[in-house]
């Protein structure tokens, strides 16, 4: 892979990726040899939402590469409480690190960042932009259940804002797959992506109900719907009740189907879902670990 | 109708821009930065009868000559826009716009959560696309109606 920073996905070619996840494959098979790879190497990490995965697979990840973090903490007690600007913060933080991991709430800021920096920059989120570093793991979680050539996956929930599904969509235009997008009309997939999909000339079909592609899929990626994208309360309710999975409606699904989230859940998916075979979303969590240590190794490495 | 016609007068020195589809004079001089202040002497034809467009608006920027780079921008609201340099009355140069890869600091992104319209030193900066633009910051596309978005600052 030879990329300075990583901002979103569709900077990403198929031997970018297939890079990243052979080398998180290696990494996941023995720990243990890669304990001291980047052992003087410091990750600073500047996340101006709050974040639980991410942030702590990133800081284990660091960690069981030899190095360590430097953290700015919540912005409630950083400098950007006093006005600072978030060109400034990175210049400031990078003085004391060897990589940054941002994640902020507006889009495009992570591609601001890495132009005021040297070091790498990764998007940990960036607003209802991209997250390209969970796609990775998503796609190494993929390739580990099902394989990622000759799929059909459908990516059903909050496809307007949700990040993790931009990036992903964006990233499976190198493979060979269809992809199928179920969600209430208000929450279609953004302008942006479908241009990327588009241009690619991925194999993309749009549904508002799950019910007449469930049996074709290999892979149902589901997204949490936000109560916040609703004008009231009463339409949420009506839409989100639609878009939820549990153990009667996968009856109809192959017994194969791998059933990943990013995560958190709220209600997208019965707690009952969770002990059938379908249920993928904690090894995907998991996953987080092995597939930022191979994208620091290749970021750092990179860079010296 | 020949510019003998026109209600606006020949210039000396400077730069004629033709052809801009009806309306669309202001937002020419917006794209090109320039607002009177600068003392350049302006003369703007609006809705003037002509052959390919129906209505056209001419501008006539006296003592300034656009380079090609300035006037590209132009391409996306006026594809059809000859630049004629003019010196001592005469037309020297007669350019056609060419469509610019990039546009940088000239439009707004309508996305309100798009890093450029945070309070940051960074410039909106937009690809032109098939048909339209795309801002490089957040992806979102304009189609239609560019010139609501030209950045009055």
């Amino acid at each position: 892979m030879r990329q300075d920073h990583l901002i979103s996905a569709n900077q990403l070619s198929r031997a970018d990726i297939e890079a990243v996840l052979d080398r998180a494959a290696e990494i996941d098979a023995d720990p243990a040899a890669w304990a001291s790879a980047h052992d003087r190497a410091v990750l600073g990490l500047c996340f101006f939402e709050p974040s639980t995965r991410t942030k702590m697979s990133f800081e284990t990840a660091i960690k069981r590469l030899g190095g360590a973090t430097t953290d700015m903490g919540s912005v409630e007690s950083s400098s950007v409480k006093k006005g600072e600007s978030l060109a400034d913060t990175v210049r400031v933080v990078e003085g004391y690190a060897d990589a940054l991991v941002l994640r902020h709430p507006s889009e495009g800021a992570a591609k601001m960042a890495s132009e005021f920096v040297d070091v790498p920059v990764i998007n940990a989120g960036d607003g209802a932009g991209q997250h390209p570093s969970q796609t990775l793991l998503d796609l190494y979680t993929i390739r580990e259940n099902v394989g990622l050539d000759d799929l059909s996956i459908g990516i059903m929930g909050d496809l307007k804002y949700g990040r993790t599904v931009h990036s992903l969509a964006e990233a499976l235009t190198n493979f060979d797959v269809r992809q199928h997008f179920i969600s209430p009309e208000s929450l279609r997939l953004p302008r942006g992506v479908r241009f990327d999909l588009h241009q690619s000339g991925a194999q993309v079909r749009e549904h508002t109900e799950l019910d007449s592609v469930l049996p074709d899929l290999d892979v149902l990626y589901v997204t949490r719907i936000q109560r916040e994208r609703f004008p009231d309360e009463t339409e949420y309710e009506k839409v989100a009740g639609e878009y939820q999975i549990d153990t009667e409606m996968l009856a109809a699904a192959g017994d194969n189907l791998a059933v990943m989230h990013p995560l958190p859940r709220v209600d997208e998916i019965d707690p009952a879902v969770d002990s059938t075979d379908h249920a993928t979303y904690f090894e995907q969590a998991h996953n987080g670990v092995p597939v930022r240590m191979a994208l620091l190794d290749y970021l750092l490495e990179e860079h010296q | 109708m020949s510019d003998e016609e026109l209600r606006v007068s020949k210039i000396r020195n400077g730069t004629v821009i033709d052809h801009v589809p009806g309306g669309h004079a202001l937002n020419v001089l917006s794209i090109l930065g320039i607002d009177g202040s600068e003392g350049l002497g302006v003369s703007v034809g609006m809705n003037v009868a002509s052959d390919r467009l129906g209505r056209k608006d001419v501008v006539k920027v006296e003592d300034r000559e656009l380079s090609q780079s300035e006037v590209d921008v132009i391409s996306l609201i006026a594809p059809e826009a000859t630049i004629n340099i003019i010196r001592d009355f005469e037309v020297i140069q007669k350019n056609r716009v060419d469509r610019p890869e990039t546009v940088i600091g000239l439009l707004r992104c309508p996305n309100r959560n798009c890093i450029t319209n945070d309070d940051e030193p960074v410039e909106s900066n937009f690809a032109v696309v098939d048909d339209g633009v795309r801002c490089a910051y957040c992806g979102t596309i304009i189609r239609d109606s560019l010139a609501d978005h030209i950045d009055p600052e």
